[in-house]
């Protein structure tokens, strides 16, 4: 990682220290990710990733340390203003809202023209496939289509940075594989620097650039998905990754 | 729309519906005995203890002829205690509807020291005796209560004046509207109220959009139990009111002084004013009670 230079990174945070209640979530965090990358953040329950997500969202603060977006430290900025589009593990579809009116919300309270509001939210709406359900409310929808309006409403507003919390934790798995390229395929076309968390090594194995492996709320390895792979900083990384599970899924890549 | 889908859908699981399941099948004659005695005994006890009761008021209150009901109920005095009971009403649902909002979107969406502890606070009312409250704000802001010199220096009158009526109307129907949105506002956690935060929606735009529309129909609920509370009112009032008639009188009141005159018929006729707002709330409540079911998922 270091070999690369800190000025593409897009997204960067430096010491950062988090406890909550006594308990450490992030130890002396350091780590970026590159614009136009994928990453996720890798590491069994509790190891502090999606307290990690949610200081660069600005939705909590970190105790000490700095979050650098796009080489401007974000520390005392709202999260609103930060450019990102959050996609939260339960989706936090509004639920009184239809389907074009949750797309819809993020450019409305920025006071965007009706004309331009209707154009992007059928533009995202043909861009998930969702074109004749505009209308629905989220209840009326599957697992899969509520985690693409979360999606499609996330980037309404053109974030640069797009965040997401377990984006398949509540999907069976049948539709999670299909899901997964489906998510990959579509960042790829937006082109968006994204970060996205994960209990799930296939998952990341599969759909991301960089995995950033945490355990215990320390940061324990940042690499491509062959390098963790392949070479294992600490027992632990070792431990985790069950190599030979994605040895043939590496080389085919 | 989807609502009403919703509303079919919760019943299956819990309403009616599953009752008479539960009670249909075994179809030999001792379970239709059970079931027929068991409503029977359902519908006379309501007869004895509701409609009975309820008919002999209007009855009693007829009894001397319309003229005399009319008389009773266009009476100087009833009118003065009608419009006391209904600002006392108003006045306690806006002021723990802004309460109970507040409070319960701090319980369920903060988490603090001290939480279980204040809500512990703000169920206080439903523990004490009305009458005791009544006493207490007689001790606190009476002539020879803990604040009396003050109040009595800056000319306020609160003990034997309409303020007292109000403060003890409010004391009592505090919990109310707490106790119906806590939970649901409870149940909807933050994330959905973070996500349009985060889209850049501000404090109020995010409560009217995302919060309020999760809550309106447990509010309006909560709001019309408060109501129908703040209008029988009787104990703390009754303490704290001196029975001041026109002044401080509330319905239920003047019902007593009536009553203790031997006025028996203006007693009853003023009563059925009480009954006609119960009946004007239990539809409220009615209508209020299915929407706020159907609104859940």
């Amino acid at each position: 990682m270091q070999g690369r230079g800190r000025i593409a990174m897009y997204v960067e945070l430096k010491n950062i220290n988090k406890t909550f209640d006594g308990f450490l979530a992030s130890n002396d965090v350091n780590f970026g990710v590159e614009a136009g990358h994928l990453a996720a953040l890798l590491g069994p329950s509790g190891s502090g990733k999606t307290t990690i997500l949610r200081m660069i969202a600005g939705l909590d603060a970190p105790d000490s340390g700095d979050i650098f977006i796009n080489g401007e430290r974000v520390n005392d900025l709202a999260g609103s203003k930060r450019g990102i589009g959050f996609v939260f593990q339960n989706y936090a579809l509004f639920r009184y809202m239809t389907v074009a009116d949750n797309i819809a919300f993020g450019l409305k309270v920025k006071k965007q023209k009706k004309a331009q509001i209707k154009e992007k939210v059928d533009e995202l709406l043909e861009l998930i496939s969702m074109k004749d359900l505009g209308k629905r409310y989220p209840h009326q929808l599957s697992g899969g289509q509520r985690q693409r309006v979360a999606f499609a409403r996330a980037l309404a507003p053109d974030p640069k940075l797009l965040l997401l919390d377990e984006p398949f934790a509540a999907i069976d798995a049948k539709v999670r594989r299909e899901l997964r390229s489906w998510l990959k395929e579509m960042i790829g076309r937006v082109s968006v620097t994204s970060i996205f968390v994960t209990h799930d090594q296939e998952e990341a194995m599969e759909v991301s650039d960089t995995i950033i492996i945490t355990n215990q709320g320390c940061v324990e390895q940042i690499g491509t998905p062959e390098e963790i792979c392949f070479h294992p900083q600490t027992d632990f990384v070792a431990d985790f990754i069950d190599a030979a599970r994605f040895e043939a899924m590496m080389t085919i890549r | 729309m989807s609502k009403k889908r919703d509303y079919r859908e919760y019943t299956k699981g819990d309403g009616i519906e599953s009752i008479q399941k539960v009670v249909r099948p075994p179809a030999d004659s001792s379970s239709k005995i059970v079931k027929y005695s068991l409503i029977a005994v359902a519908a006379l006890f309501l007869f004895v203890m509701l409609v009975l009761p309820l008919f002999v008021v209007l009855v009693n209150a007829l009894r001397d002829g319309f003229a005399a009901f009319c008389d009773a109920v266009f009476d100087e005095y009833t009118v003065k205690a009608l419009k006391l009971t209904l600002s006392a009403t108003v006045c306690s649902v806006a002021v723990n509807t802004v309460f109970g909002v507040f409070a319960s979107y701090l319980l369920s969406k903060f988490y603090f020291r001290g939480r279980q502890l204040l809500a512990a606070l703000i169920d206080l009312p439903f523990s004490i005796s009305p009458v005791i409250a009544g006493l207490i704000f007689i001790l606190t802001f009476g002539n020879v209560g803990w604040m009396g010199d003050f109040l009595k220096e800056h000319g306020i009158k609160i003990v034997f004046a309409v303020p007292g009526v109000l403060l003890a109307t409010i004391f009592v129907t505090f919990p109310f509207v707490f106790r119906e949105l806590f939970p649901v506002m409870n149940a909807q956690g933050r994330d959905e109220e973070e996500a349009a935060a985060l889209m850049g929606a501000g404090g109020l735009t995010v409560f009217f959009r995302i919060t309020f529309p999760h809550i309106k129909w447990a509010l309006l609920y909560g709001v019309i139990l408060c109501s129908a509370r703040a209008m029988g009112e009787f104990g703390a009032v009754s303490v704290i009111s001196g029975h001041l008639r026109g002044k401080t009188n509330t319905l239920p009141l003047h019902v007593e002084i009536l009553y203790n005159e031997f006025n028996t018929t203006a007693a009853f006729a003023v009563s059925s004013i009480l009954v006609f707002l119960a009946v004007l709330v239990l539809i409220a409540r009615t209508f209020a009670e299915a929407k706020c079911r159907g609104g859940e998922e």
